[in-house]
């Protein structure tokens, strides 16, 4: 007996759609850092990558249609993550 | 025995464990971040060494293998095996010429002196010895990765083919493709760390 479980079919166009902004992000990324801005050359350079993991993470990995099970244990990861990175940057900044 | 199967139970155990992933490829940041603080000069130089276009191919090469992984399963979910035998085929390709940019990558690294404990390294400065340490670990655990992807996506593609798996049961597809775009995922944090520290 096969599961009852409705499952969202993603199309093609909308896949090939993610890439192509995948692909911009990536090249976006790259251009980006021939340009000397600084400090601030860390932080466009992860809010981009951030970006493009949310859009593998939503769409490729069908996050967005996936149940709540699934979605807040992956948002529960995610905060241990950043009290991981966030409480050791915390010792390692105002030491 | 029944034959009812949980395929929400099968994706959430698969979950579970991309989350040990992301905790462990998250310490290695951490580590990175850490030093990258301490040493940013060294970091700036040894970022240089790297071939950014070759980095940014890569990302590229895994970006749309990522894509063709995703468009396997709707080829599978809508009855059309050939096609989604098809686009694993072409993941695999992917991968396989990641891992021999890689491969080439590396040996330039070796070839100019440049791998842990070598003649160079031993007398560089520490900041350098690190970077480079952190370069060969982390993009070295994500080679794994790599390989170990690709044959997840070998066997979906063999059980593809002899109709295992379908459009009434595709799990195994859908948690190899998990694996590989968590490979994709680590790497698009991997790409900006190493190659375009400035």
């Amino acid at each position: 007996m096969a599961s009852h479980e409705q499952r969202h079919v993603a199309s093609y166009g909308q896949l090939a759609l993610i890439l192509l902004f995948l692909l911009l992000l990536t090249g976006a990324t790259v251009g980006i850092s021939y340009i000397h801005l600084g400090f601030f050359n860390v932080p466009a350079a992860l809010s981009i990558a951030t970006l493009k993991a949310t859009l593998v993470l939503l769409f490729f990995m069908h996050l967005r249609y996936e149940g709540r099970i699934i979605r807040y244990s992956f948002l529960g990861t995610a905060l241990v993550l950043a009290i991981m990175i966030g409480f050791t940057f915390w010792d390692v900044a105002f030491r | 025995m029944s034959s009812r199967r949980d395929t929400l139970g099968l994706r959430i155990g698969m979950w579970l464990f991309l989350y040990s992933e992301i905790i462990l490829f998250g310490g290695l940041f951490v580590l990175y971040a850490v030093y990258y603080h301490n040493f940013p000069d060294f970091f700036v130089a040894g970022g240089r060494e790297l071939n950014r276009i070759i980095g940014a191919l890569n990302t590229v090469v895994l970006l749309v293998s990522s894509f063709t992984v995703a468009a396997s399963i709707t080829a599978i979910q809508r009855e059309k095996p050939r096609q989604a035998a098809g686009f694993l085929l072409f993941s695999l390709g992917c991968g396989l010429i990641f891992l021999v940019n890689k491969y080439f990558e590396w040996g330039a690294k070796i070839h100019h002196d440049i791998y842990p404990n070598s003649p160079t390294m031993q007398d560089a400065e520490p900041g350098l010895n690190i970077f480079f340490s952190l370069y060969y670990v982390i993009t070295g655990l994500h080679g794994l990765h790599v390989i170990i992807g690709m044959v997840l996506l070998s066997v979906s593609l063999v059980l593809v083919l002899r109709g295992r798996v379908n459009a009434g049961r595709f799990t195994m597809l859908e948690n190899s493709g998990l694996y590989w775009h968590l490979v994709d995922l680590i790497w698009i944090f991997v790409f900006p760390m190493f190659y375009l520290v400035l």
